[in-house]
């Protein structure tokens, strides 16, 4: 019913747009890739693997990438943890007030990120909310200091910011589970937590994997929790990339580890798209 | 909270268990409002912004904040750059989401994936990725820039939200406008559009609080001029002080007010009264 003048009109801006701004810059990070910095901090387009092999030979990318991997493990893990039964409550559990406890897992959402991780610095730090609190009730008489710039405050406060973002897919993949097929496992004797693991958790995992995708690719490329809350050995993978193109100006080993994560995260998104397929029901 | 678990007991009869689930539920809603709660108490807080208890609570913050004229001039700049960027994404993002629905293309898969990619990439490809493309251009780094950055990443809502609209939409009302002799351009804005009046709202508030907030992408496209999360997070790095939490509170009951206003419109066009108790 459309006519051919039509499908151009509502393709050919997009596409057009979408090639300049989306398509073209990924290929022009694929070729400063490639390129190198002169010793008097000009690019210079000479095709070489240089970058790459400075990669795979310094050990402190290896160790930071890994260490962003853990860090990213670690928020995927507790973002599941706490957005899956909470997500499990709503939907079986909450009855009228399904809709308003929904909307409060949003709300957080609507404060800006860098407002949140700032409000945990303000609770972490030596003279924050916590310490000064901690030693008003009289348990500690002097600051924890491992609190604030520590791996642990980078988790804290991904896991702050990511769980909403787990618990969304988790919740609408059990909306969708047909209530009968509960009902069912019910009347043909399984008891609640056989009926849990076998007929809905099975039915959720498409949700799950979403989820655990977020948390994990989101946090994996963060470097403003790191700068804010990390510390030295709160170091992320996307730090050295910022310093890269910024006071340590090298471009182009910017460009070739931005591109790394960027195999990584695309390789991630096929593989969840694959599970969620393979555990999809309908 | 009785009202809770009582509700839990009646639907399945296993209070035991679904007791666990609202002590978890509870848990895990005071670990998300907890910081929002400090930010806001503290932005009332004489002395700084840690320290228990709090002490003196007073209005100064806001004083200072209203007159504190850069704060404000960023403020000017990120709602100029959130309704340019709106506008880009929705010029883009409708368009594109009827060419998914109708159109056939070859690139069509890659394109779908190119449009959606920035929604789940980390910012900081997103954002490199478009300086190198300035750099190259040799297009000067401004508030320009951010908007093009935001626009793009941001065509990805405009999409999956219109997308998702005209999956819904019945193609026939279309149809008869174009058998009844209207053009496409005519039936676009008259049967098209009103149909997908709330997808396209939706798509339009979300757009633009995400560009308010948006921060790792213009982190990279910066010139002169800051936006809010930017100016913010210069002083973040030169020292803090309650300031920030007033103006953190006011951005935050903005938001809500937002929210409120959207669902009410969404409730009163999907008629149902019950649907606007339940959620306002």
């Amino acid at each position: 019913m459309f006519s051919r003048a039509y499908k151009t009109v509502v393709t050919v801006p997009p596409l057009l747009w979408v090639t300049v701004f989306l398509l073209v810059p990924y290929l022009l990070m694929f070729c400063y890739s490639f390129w190198s910095v002169s010793p008097e901090q000009v690019i210079v387009h000479s095709w070489n693997l240089d970058n790459y092999k400075e990669l795979l030979q310094k050990t402190v990318y290896w160790q930071t990438l890994l260490r962003s991997m853990w860090i990213a493990a670690r928020v995927m893990l507790f973002s599941l943890l706490l957005g899956y039964p909470l997500a499990y409550f709503l939907s079986f559990y909450a009855g009228r007030r399904k809709d308003l406890l929904y909307q409060m897992v949003i709300i957080p959402l609507w404060v800006s990120y860098l407002v949140r991780a700032y409000a945990w610095k303000t609770i972490l730090g030596s003279d924050g909310v916590l310490n000064t609190l901690l030693q008003y009730v009289h348990l500690t008489r002097h600051p924890l200091d491992f609190l604030l710039y520590s791996p642990f405050a980078v988790v804290l406060t991904l896991t702050h910011i990511y769980t909403p973002f787990a618990f969304l897919p988790i919740y609408a993949a059990l909306e969708h589970i047909p209530r009968n097929l509960v009902e069912a496992s019910h009347d043909l004797g399984a008891t609640p937590v056989q009926t849990f693991w076998k007929v809905t958790f099975p039915l959720s995992i498409p949700g799950v994997v979403a989820g655990a995708t977020f948390a994990f690719v989101l946090s994996l490329g963060d470097f403003l929790a790191p700068l804010l809350l990390g510390g030295p050995s709160g170091i992320m993978i996307s730090n050295i990339v910022v310093s890269l193109f910024g006071a340590a100006y090298n471009w182009p080993l910017g460009a070739a580890i931005s591109l790394g994560m960027l195999v990584i995260v695309v390789s991630l998104l096929f593989l969840s798209e694959r599970l969620e397929k393979k555990w999809s029901f309908s | 909270m009785e009202l809770l678990v009582s509700a839990a007991g009646e639907s399945t009869g296993n209070v035991p268990r679904s007791r666990w689930l609202l002590v978890h539920a509870l848990a895990v809603f005071s670990f998300l409002y907890l910081p929002i709660a400090v930010l806001i108490l503290y932005s009332f807080n004489g002395q700084g912004v840690g320290g228990f208890p709090p002490h003196h609570l007073t209005l100064d913050w806001y004083r200072i904040l209203l007159a504190d004229g850069p704060i404000w001039d960023s403020v000017l700049n990120s709602l100029q750059v959130a309704f340019a960027a709106m506008a880009i994404s929705l010029t883009i993002g409708i368009p594109a989401a009827l060419a998914l629905d109708r159109a056939q293309f070859p690139g069509k898969a890659l394109f779908r994936r190119l449009v959606l990619l920035p929604l789940i990439l980390p910012g900081i490809i997103t954002g490199l990725s478009l300086l190198m493309l300035f750099n190259v251009m040799g297009t000067k780094l401004s508030l320009l820039t951010i908007v093009l950055g935001h626009g793009t990443a941001l065509i990805s809502v405009a999409t999956t939200e219109v997308f998702a609209g005209l999956q819904k939409l019945d193609r026939s009302q279309e149809e008869a406008s174009l058998d009844l002799g209207a053009n496409y351009w005519q039936t676009f804005w008259r049967v098209t559009v009103p149909n997908l009046k709330l997808p396209i709202i939706g798509a339009a508030l979300l757009i633009f609080t995400l560009s308010m907030d948006e921060i790792a992408v213009s982190f990279f496209l910066i010139g002169r001029d800051n936006t809010l999360p930017l100016e913010i997070w210069g002083r973040l790095r030169r020292g803090i002080t309650p300031e920030i939490n007033a103006v953190s509170t006011i951005i935050f009951v903005f938001s809500l007010v937002t929210i409120v206003v959207w669902y009410r419109l969404r409730a009163r066009s999907e008629g149902t009264e019950d649907f606007e108790a339940r959620v306002v």
